[in-house]
Order: structure tokens, then sequence, then C-alpha cells
């Protein structure tokens, strides 16, 4: 720290996943650090030091976000959902349901975020072709599955709503 | 947290004159997307201790198209601009290297302003706070040797912005606020070439919208990078063309991710009223591999870069020529 008095906190009222949260926040925070420690929604990941990976992308407003560039503050107002809020009932929605079944997911680190880009993707274009999907997931990196399995995972969802 | 971010305070200004009032205090900095500034803050590469957020500032928004220009407002976010019937029509070349820059959670929130203000780029530079102290800071940030060229005084870090040449070859002008008032120039006048201090910006001064000509159908651009999404361009290159009878009546190529600046190559004017032959796009290449001065700054080798920037100059002119 740099020694000088600790910044006045202020005030924020945000809808995280349909329940509005009001809680006292510094300018700097980043949403991505809100989420995981005063919100528990560990599902939100943190895989880099740059807005490189995609782990962290949460939707803000429907709109797919990396969560580790947005200010908390920003988000004063808004609506943000990650991927808890996808279940309804305690019933994994038709994406976590099809990377469960197709085998999206390895270590997982990079699920959330890849759900998270694949329900803005399908709430836009339900029925999206590979090239459409490949390129709504461009910014999310996995190291584990070669993206062919996430790719049909997405494909599945979208043919499961059908 | 990062101790960057940890004390800074956000000011939310609704208007430019606002913006510019307050952005004229010490150590404030604009803050618009994003996606440059809040990555540099964290690495400890950028220090601003008041960030006066452009997000509510409406006037900087605004798109407007009609028959004597087009104005786009520095605020207008990349995914804006993607989309816009308009901007496509018009500018085919824009919606090219606004596609191709970052992906696109980034370009949703991320804003013209911001790519033609982005901050330039090294390997040496872009890392974080424990790299850098390895490896003893650099001339750009901190340090007194530059790691690239260690016998020189300057930085070569080089500008990345995807959106600049285009608009450079599409002859756009930039509008800017300051404290003495509106000023508007050439967008070439925007940069310099030095890798740490690129803009030609006072402080406080605000980018407020880039006016273009009317039409600009018949320009195309291209980049050179090491994954097809979110990494920078290795070599960027964008084309406008117009020909008469077979024959180029102006060419103008412009150059990013190699020089600490984009640039608009010179001596294109000398290629008028010539047919676009072999002759000609061995004239073009040559041009291009002299103005570009890729050093070091990329893990890919300088030499590749420049190869590359000419390989794509000739195969845009090519194309632009319907061949
Ligand atoms: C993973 C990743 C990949 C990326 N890939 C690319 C790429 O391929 N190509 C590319 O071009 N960029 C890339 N970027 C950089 C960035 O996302 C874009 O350049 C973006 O357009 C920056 O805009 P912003 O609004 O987010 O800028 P910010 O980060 O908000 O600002 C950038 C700088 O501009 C200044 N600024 C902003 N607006 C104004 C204004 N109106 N007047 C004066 N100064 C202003 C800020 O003070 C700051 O110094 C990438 C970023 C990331 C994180
Ligand atoms: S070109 Fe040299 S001074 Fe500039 S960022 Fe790279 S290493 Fe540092
Ligand atoms: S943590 Fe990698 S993009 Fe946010
Ligand atoms: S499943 Fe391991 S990173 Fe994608």
């Amino acid at each position: 720290m740099h020694g000088s008095a600790k910044p006045r906190k202020r005030l924020v009222r945000i809808e995280v996943n349909g329940r509005w949260c009001e809680d006292a926040v510094s300018d700097g925070d980043l949403l991505v650090d809100y989420l995981r420690d005063v919100a528990h929604l560990t599902s939100v990941k943190v895989g880099c030091d740059g807005g490189e990976c995609g782990a962290c992308t949460v939707l803000l407003d429907g709109v797919p976000v990396s969560a580790c560039l947005t200010l908390v503050v920003r988000c004063e107002g808004r609506n943000v959902e990650t991927v808890e809020g996808l279940v309804k009932q305690g019933r994994p929605n038709r994406l976590q349901q099809a990377f469960h079944e197709k085998l999206g997911a390895q270590c997982g680190f990079c699920t959330p975020g890849m759900i998270m880009a694949s329900e803005a993707l399908l709430r836009r274009n339900p029925h999206p072709s590979d090239d459409e999907i490949r390129a709504a997931l461009a910014g999310n990196l996995c190291r584990c599955t070669g993206y062919v399995k996430i790719i049909e995972s997405v494909r599945h969802a979208a043919e499961a709503s059908a | 947290m990062s101790v960057e971010l940890a004390n800074i305070s956000i000011a939310r200004p609704a208007t430019i004159e606002e913006a510019v009032a307050l952005a004229s205090g010490p150590d404030a900095r604009y803050l618009a997307g994003g996606t440059d500034l809040l990555v540099n803050m964290r690495r400890g590469i950028t220090r601003a201790a008041r960030l006066i957020d452009l997000a509510g500032v409406d006037a900087l928004k605004s798109i407007s198209c009609d028959a004597s220009g087009v104005v786009v407002g520095a605020g207008v976010e990349l995914a804006r601009l993607i989309e816009h019937e308009e901007i496509s029509r018009r500018f085919p070349a824009i919606v090219q290297a606004a596609a191709a820059i970052a992906a696109p959670g980034h370009r949703n929130v991320a804003t013209l302003g911001g790519n033609l203000c982005l901050d330039t780029r090294c390997v040496y530079y872009n890392q974080s706070e424990w790299w850098r102290s390895a490896n003893a800071w650099c001339l750009k940030n901190r340090g007194d040797t530059c790691h690239v060229a260690p016998q020189g005084e300057r930085c070569h870090a080089a500008f990345s912005g995807d959106l600049a040449p285009v608009l450079l070859v599409l002859g756009a002008e930039i509008e800017v606020a300051g404290p003495a008032g509106r000023r508007r120039m050439p967008l070439a006048e925007l940069y310099v070439e030095d890798g740490r201090a690129h803009l030609t910006l006072a402080h406080g001064e605000l980018l407020v919208a880039v006016h273009l000509p009317a039409d600009g159908r018949n320009a195309a651009y291209e980049k050179v990078r090491l994954r097809g999404a979110i990494d920078y361009p290795l070599a960027g290159v964008a084309v406008a063309m117009t020909m008469q009878d077979g024959r180029i009546e102006s060419l103008r190529v412009g150059l990013t991710g190699l020089n600490s600046r984009p640039l608009l190559v010179a001596g294109t004017e000398a290629f008028a009223g010539r047919a676009v032959d072999d002759d000609l796009l061995k004239a073009v290449d040559r041009l291009v591999q002299h103005q570009a001065q890729p050093v070091r700054t990329t893990l890919a080798a300088a030499h590749y870069r420049r190869l590359a920037a000419a390989a794509v100059a000739r195969r845009l002119v090519r194309r632009l020529a319907g061949g």
C-alpha cells in the first residue's frame, strides 16, 4: 500500500444471480474479487493477470465480460450472472447438462467461463453454427480439452433446446 | 486486489467539460473500457491516483453519418462499431480491424478512443511486477536500460492498436478537448516515434471524436498474429486504394505493431498512374520493408515481422485492384 489513508468506501447495489446485494466497496475493487470474496461465487476463476484467459467471464446485463477487467463500482444498479445462477431448482441448465454429458470439462477450470460465454451466445442465437460457437468462445482458453468436446457440448445444448 | 488499484478514486463526469476539468488534476487519467489501462495498472506499469471514468459521458458515444462525412465518438465500443450498418457499408476495413481486436468480451467494453490511445507494447514491459523486477526493469518503466537495444537511449516498444492504420489510410482527423479548448488535427499528428511517450496529447487532453470522409469502401485491413484471436498484431497493414481506368489513382498504406507509432507509409503518391503489376507490387514491398522498423519487442523475430508486413501489403494491394 502507498501509506495514504484508506479511501472511503461506497455502497453499491448490484443484482447478482437475481438477488439484489448491497455492499461497501472501494473504487479500485475488481468485480472478480467481489464475486469470489464477498458474494462467495467461486465459480468465477482467476486464470491470468491480464484479461487474457476468459476464466473470469460473467454476464453483465446479459453481455459477457471479463470480471477481472471490470470495476465493481461500474456495476451499480446492473445485473450480474455467474454459472451458479444458471441452476434452477437444483437442476443444471441445458449447457451445464451438455458439458457434463459430452465431457466438455476436464479439469473444469475454464468451464464456468466457457458456459457463460456460451449462454450469452445461445440467448442471442439459439442455433449457432460451429464457426459461430468458435467465434463466441474465442476469448476463453482451455488447457485440457483441445476445444473439440467444448464445441460439441455447446452444439448439443443448442440441439437439446430445439 | 492489486496494490496499484487499492487506493485509487474514481470520478464519474457526465459531460466532456466536466471530464476535462477533472482530468487536469495531478495523477489523473481517463478510463474508457479499461481493457488496456486496468491490466497495466494491475501489473504496476501504469500509475494513477484518480481515474476519470468516461462511461457516463454520453457526448462521446454518438455515431453520425451524412453525405459530408462520418463522425464517430471516442467512447463508442468496438462491438457497436462492428455492428453498425452504415459503418460496415462505408468502411469495411474499420470493421475488419475492430473485429480482429482482442476477444468478444473485450470488444463489448473496449472503445475507439482507448484503442487509439493504447500504450505501446514490448515483451519486457507487458509483464507482471515480479517478472520485470527479476529483469532489473527497463527504460520504459523504472529501469535505466532498454533490453531490446541496450546501446540506445530510447524505448522501441511497438504501437499495436489495430484501428489506427485503417483510420490513417482513410484520412481521418481527430477532435481533442483540453483545458485550453478544442482542436482538430490529422490523426497522424496524435503520434510521435517514441515508445515511452508516443502520444502528443497534453496532460488532461481528451480525444473526443474521429472525423472520417463520407466513404472509404476500397480499403482493407489484415494482421499477422500468433493465434487467430486475442493476440495483438505482430504486423498489421491497412491499404486504401482508388483506381481509374485500370490505373492507380491513389494508394495509401498504414502499418501497426512495428514502429512505436502507427505509420502512414511515405512516398506512395509516386504510384499514381501506374498499373498494379509485379513491378508495382515489388515497389510497395520495398517501401514497406524500408519504413517498418520492428525490433525485438515480441517473441517473433523482428525480421519476420518486416517481411510479413510487406507480404500483407502486397496481398491487399492486389486484392483491392481486383486481382
Ligand atoms: C487479452 C487482450 C488482448 C488484446 N488484443 C488487442 C488487439 O489484438 N488489438 C488491439 O488493438 N488491442 C488489443 N487489446 C487492447 C484493448 O482491448 C483495445 O485496444 C481497446 O480498444 C482499448 O480500449 P479501452 O476503451 O478498453 O481503453 P482503456 O484501457 O480504457 O484506455 C487505454 C488508454 O487510453 C486512454 N484513453 C481512453 N480513452 C481516451 C480518450 N477518449 N481520450 C484520451 N485518452 C483516452 C486511457 O487513459 C488509457 O491510457 C487487447 C487487450 C487484452 C486484455
Ligand atoms: S523497447 Fe526497451 S525500453 Fe522499451 S519497453 Fe522494451 S525493453 Fe523496455
Ligand atoms: S482472469 Fe484471465 S481473463 Fe480474467
Ligand atoms: S477443462 Fe481444464 S482448462 Fe478447460
